[in-house]
């Protein structure tokens, strides 16, 4: 009798894993049924330059159910709970699905509305969000016609997806502002709850050189308790303000809303605990989770989930056939940093080493944490990538799941 | 590294404070590590938080962010605010005796 895998979320870490199974897995075996609410699949490294006009909302977009392989299942419906008791999912409007194997993979929400006055007066039109395609347009209409006065970029709490993002707004407003001629007008700040500018030391010392550099104050330990849109000012809980014209906000982010509606699921924000090397669940040995939607300590990046999948299909594999799981995935994440002026940074970390200098993946290759044009066209060039590469479930040339240590300054490294 | 004295007993620190080795916490010391973030008096909510602190670090092995507290602890984050305002998952973590919140990547 054939197993059914059933695989909630379309997004990245969904698709890239759902492919990868239909080619390990043959049809008659295992039954693979891919849940998403909507079908709209967002590239979502895209949602950075939507603001500055350098990409366009309907580009980054693309049908989900069109980025699964033949003999994978797409069903467009919401999910109501899951009961990890009956192996069963609950979908809105009743029907029930029984899985032997489950993936969350429906990633994070944005929960604007727990951040007081967010979403009030103000919202969408002195503050914005580049988070999701609607807030990303509204506001490249509002830098489009900004002449000058404070922006700052906050970043309510962690976690939240790609942490790189804010700070790569910062660089990009910097060369934008400078394009648009009103750069000398525009009173660029940082506004961070860590206590600098990223969470890894030695990165954190080159990102806020690099602030620094390009101008743009940094406010650290700055817990945003209240966003007071039509007074312009963010008011931390130990009562700082910070004032603005124009403020970008990367919300609070949290679990699926299903997730927590599902007994024993997820943690307080709804993410998924599982071990953080086989991305199994802590509830129930035939659930697992990937992506944004697993509470693993690393980031919530594309390239996490990327890497991640490879040790996950194995896994499901393995389980399906009665067999200990392999357990690897180390933490490996890899990062392109756009800097602006067509540059960018590159990094590549894991669970225990952290982001040093050098080349990836190997002494020749891409500079790491140094700005570089090749770097920028890396970026680039990885959106092609993405759909074509990456979803489909194929490797990348050079790029593997485990962390190369090849052509790093490994003497960074503690 | 550093040796303190909390309540008659030397306790090792970190550069930052922190407890290296929760076991050597008792709730006697509270008071004292409280006065050096500028505390006064530990009042009941002080000591619901601190407790909740110990409670999640044997449960979990990490103290939660704040906003995970604020989520879980039965004490908002204005009010822990309120309570701590150096900021609450750190200065409460120090005062209960465990290593400094990991937080979040």
């Amino acid at each position: 009798m054939s197993k059914r895998v059933v695989i909630l979320g379309g997004g990245t870490g969904g698709t890239l894993s759902a492919n990868r199974l239909r080619r390990l897995c043959p049809v008659g075996d295992v039954e693979i049924v891919v849940v998403d609410q909507n079908d709209a699949h967002i590239y979502q490294p895209g949602l950075l330059f939507v603001p500055f006009g350098l990409a366009h909302a309907d580009e980054i977009v693309r049908s989900r159910a069109d980025q699964l392989h033949k003999g994978i299942e797409f069903r467009q419906n919401p999910v109501d709970h899951v009961d990890t008791e009956s192996d069963s999912v609950y979908l809105e409007g009743g029907t029930v699905l029984e899985y032997d194997v489950l993936v969350v993979a429906t990633g994070s929400v944005l929960v604007e509305e727990e951040t007081e006055g967010l979403t009030g007066p103000g919202w969408m039109e002195k503050a914005f969000t580049f988070y999701d395609p609607v807030g990303a347009v509204a506001l490249h209409e509002a830098l489009e016609y900004f002449e000058g006065g404070r922006v700052v970029v906050n970043v309510v709490d962690m976690p939240i997806k790609c942490p790189v993002a804010p700070l790569e707004f910062c660089f990009l407003a910097d060369w934008f502002f400078q394009q648009q001629g009103v750069r000398d007008r525009v009173e660029l700040t940082y506004v961070t709850p860590l206590d600098g500018a990223f969470t890894k030391p030695v990165a954190a010392a080159k990102l806020a050189g690099l602030l620094e550099e390009k101008g743009v104050a940094l406010v650290t330990e700055f817990n945003t308790g209240e966003v007071d849109g039509s007074g312009g000012r963010l008011v931390s809980y130990d009562g700082r303000e910070v004032g603005f014209d124009l403020a970008v906000v990367v919300p609070l982010h949290g679990g699926a809303t299903y997730v927590s509606r599902s007994p024993g699921l997820g943690d307080e924000l709804g993410f998924v605990p599982v071990d953080a090397h086989s991305l199994q669940s802590a509830a129930k040995p035939n659930v697992f989770a990937i992506g944004d939607a697993a509470g693993v300590p690393t980031s919530k990046a594309g390239s996490v989930t990327h890497f991640e999948g490879e040790v996950l299909v194995e896994n499901i594999r393995r389980f399906l056939a009665g067999e200990p799981l392999d357990g690897s995935y180390d933490g490996h994440a890899n990062c392109f940093i756009e800097t602006g002026f067509g540059k960018a940074l590159l990094i590549d970390f894991n669970y225990d080493v952290e982001p040093v200098s050098g080349h990836f993946p190997a002494a020749v290759g891409l500079p790491l944490l140094k700005e570089s044009r090749l770097n920028h066209l890396g970026k680039l060039m990885f959106q092609p990538l993405y759909w074509h590469s990456l979803l489909p479930g194929h490797n990348l040339p050079g790029v593997g799941s485990a962390m190369p240590t090849r052509g790093k300054d490994n003497e960074q490294v503690s | 590294m550093t040796v303190v004295t909390y309540a008659g007993t030397a306790v090792t620190v970190n550069d930052e404070g922190f407890f290296e080795d929760p076991t050597q916490w008792t709730e006697a010391m509270a008071p004292e590590i409280a006065r050096t973030e500028d505390i006064g008096e530990l009042t009941e909510p002080h000591w619901q938080v601190i407790k909740f602190m110990r409670a999640e670090y044997a449960a979990k092995g990490t103290g939660p962010t704040v906003r995970i507290l604020g989520k879980t602890s039965g004490v908002s984050v204005k009010e822990l605010y309120q309570l701590f305002p150096k900021g609450p998952a750190k200065v409460a973590a120090k005062i209960a005796g465990i290593p400094k919140p990991r937080g979040c990547i």
